[in-house]
């Protein structure tokens, strides 16, 4: 097993990684910029290093500050949490060039499933549904006109280094398409240096449902079936549950089939997450990430596993801790990401210091929480404060439960998401399972 | 009569998107900050040109700040 483990990453993440290193008599290295000496995962590792200012690409964002840390600390591994450098397969392979272990999938699968069209790809020849599209990204105009042509309007415009939603445009008509495809070269080129982008189909209404998936180095690969994520804004999630509402069995079945089929056409090890489309009776492959989800809690309490320590043993080497049989959904798990933005103001980030708060008890209930009073919640980092997972025998129980849980929960100094969550709560569509990706876009949960 | 264009947020200048003397309609983004991992544009009040551009990229600014004049 491994000694120790840096956790290159901040906030509940980090918190997280640090308990599952507790649990599992391993030391814990957190790193911290300037602005987060005083968040509670800090005070919480066996050990913490400064790494730099608060801008992230001085900080957690940086390679060598966070290889130095280690190297400092004499940690043997390395757990990214999620987003920063979690998904970045140089990092994954600064980090095997410098002898330690990431816990994540080996490097040469992130880079493959981390490239859009050659994860699609590999996905096709796998035969895993894929969304109709162009089988690369478009050049031109021209070549975008004659794909989307093929495809069929409406159609979406992506970023191929793209993710978490950021340079897509929609294109309703072919009129559209010179504006739309500028638009998406620029954003892509902004955001990830590269303008390629390609053309897919725009789905209706379509449910976001993932499959999570845990491989190991001695041949073994599981599903930990599936989690319901079609509650978003800015194509960013808000709330996820598993299992998914009113999914039919073998849709299910079909689903987690192609995800691990998926998944082992790549070699992948470690936790991983094949994220789908559904729409209608039908499943299609968005793409894969490569690491721990924020979402992962929902599937900790409806299987009664714990993913992050499972991550650490097979980091190590050790066989995956379950059998495929052996992982089954009990009740149901509903998760709230309670963000510092003020749904009143078309979700505008709220930074500002934490004055008060007060963290809600009850049965079934779990928080996942990086922040504490005193803290501030600064500008440069992602706003997720902490997450709120309620477990119950029914999808019933469970969203009451949650509803019990906001109303206790006190956070002042920042405004928070939960208004618009209880919102969701309240709504006859959620309560009845009828849910898509664009509700919240199209102000199904308005005040 | 010159106007004050103001950050509605706090956060870090992403981009400065116009020059002086660029002109500029109602609505359109002066500057784009950055703030929790989301661009949002700050938006001129008025149509009007650009006076001066107050802020540098990767200035912090709080909510209220003055980034821009317009005239």
């Amino acid at each position: 097993m491994i000694e120790s483990v840096l956790v290159a990453n901040r906030g509940e993440i980090a918190r997280r990684v640090i308990r599952a290193c507790r649990g599992l008599g391993v030391r814990s290295v957190a790193v911290y910029s300037e602005a987060d000496r005083r968040w509670p995962y800090v005070a919480e590792a066996d050990e913490a290093v400064a790494i730099g200012p608060a801008s992230p690409r001085e900080s957690y964002l940086n390679v060598e500050r966070i290889l130095e840390a280690a190297r400092r600390t004499s940690a043997e591994a390395v757990h990214p949490g999620y987003g920063f450098l979690s998904e970045n397969w140089r990092f994954a392979r600064a980090c095997e060039e410098a002898g330690l272990v990431f816990v994540g999938p080996p490097w040469p699968v992130m880079a493959t499933m981390g490239d859009k069209i050659e994860a699609r790809r590999r996905m096709v020849a796998a035969g895993v549904p894929v969304v109709p599209g162009s089988e690369g990204a478009v050049e031109s105009l021209e070549a975008a006109r004659t794909a989307a042509a093929r495809v069929g309007y409406p159609i979406m415009l992506k970023a191929t280094a793209g993710g978490g939603g950021i340079g897509m445009v929609r294109v309703a008509e072919d009129g559209g398409l010179a504006a739309a495809f500028a638009t998406a070269q620029r954003r892509a080129e902004a955001a990830f240096g590269s303008g390629a982008v390609f053309v897919e189909r725009y789905l209706d209404r379509p449910r976001h449902v993932e499959v999570q998936v845990f491989g190991d180095a001695h041949g073994g690969l599981v599903h930990m079936h599936e989690r319901e994520c079609s509650i978003q804004r800015r194509h960013q999630k808000l709330v996820e549950e598993s299992p998914a509402p009113g999914m039919a069995p073998d849709l299910k079945r079909r689903l987690t089939e192609a995800a691990v089929s998926g998944a082992r056409a790549v070699g992948y090890r470690n936790a991983g997450t094949m994220e789908f489309i559904v729409s209608g009776g039908e499943f299609y492959f968005l793409e894969m990430n490569t690491r721990l989800q924020v979402e992962h809690p929902v599937t900790e309490e409806v299987t009664g596993r714990d993913l992050v320590a499972a991550q650490l043993r097979v980091a190590s080497g050790e066989p995956l801790p379950w059998r495929q049989e052996e992982i089954v959904q009990q009740g149901h798990a509903l998760e709230c990401r309670i963000y510092a933005e003020d749904p009143a103001r078309n979700f505008m980030p709220s930074p500002g210091t934490i004055t008060r708060l007060v963290l809600p008890e009850g049965p079934g209930l779990r928080l996942d929480c990086g922040v504490a009073e005193g803290v501030e919640v600064s500008v440069h980092y992602d706003p997720l404060l902490a997450k709120l997972i309620a477990w119950g025998a029914t999808r019933s129980e469970a969203i009451d439960r949650m509803a019990s849980a906001l109303d206790g929960l006190v956070v002042e100094g920042v405004r928070t998401v939960v208004p618009f969550h209880r919102r969701v709560l309240a709504s006859t569509l959620f309560r009845a399972g009828q849910i898509h990706t664009q509700m919240a876009e199209q102000g199904a949960f308005d005040a | 009569m010159p106007e004050e264009v103001r950050a509605h947020i706090t956060g870090v200048v992403f981009q400065i998107t116009t020059r002086t003397g660029d002109p500029v309609a109602a609505g359109d983004p002066v500057i784009v900050l950055e703030s929790m991992k989301m661009e949002i544009p700050v938006e001129a009040p008025r149509a009007g040109v650009v006076r001066e551009i107050a802020v540098a990229e990767g200035q912090t600014v709080q909510e209220g700040d003055t980034v821009a004049w317009l005239e």
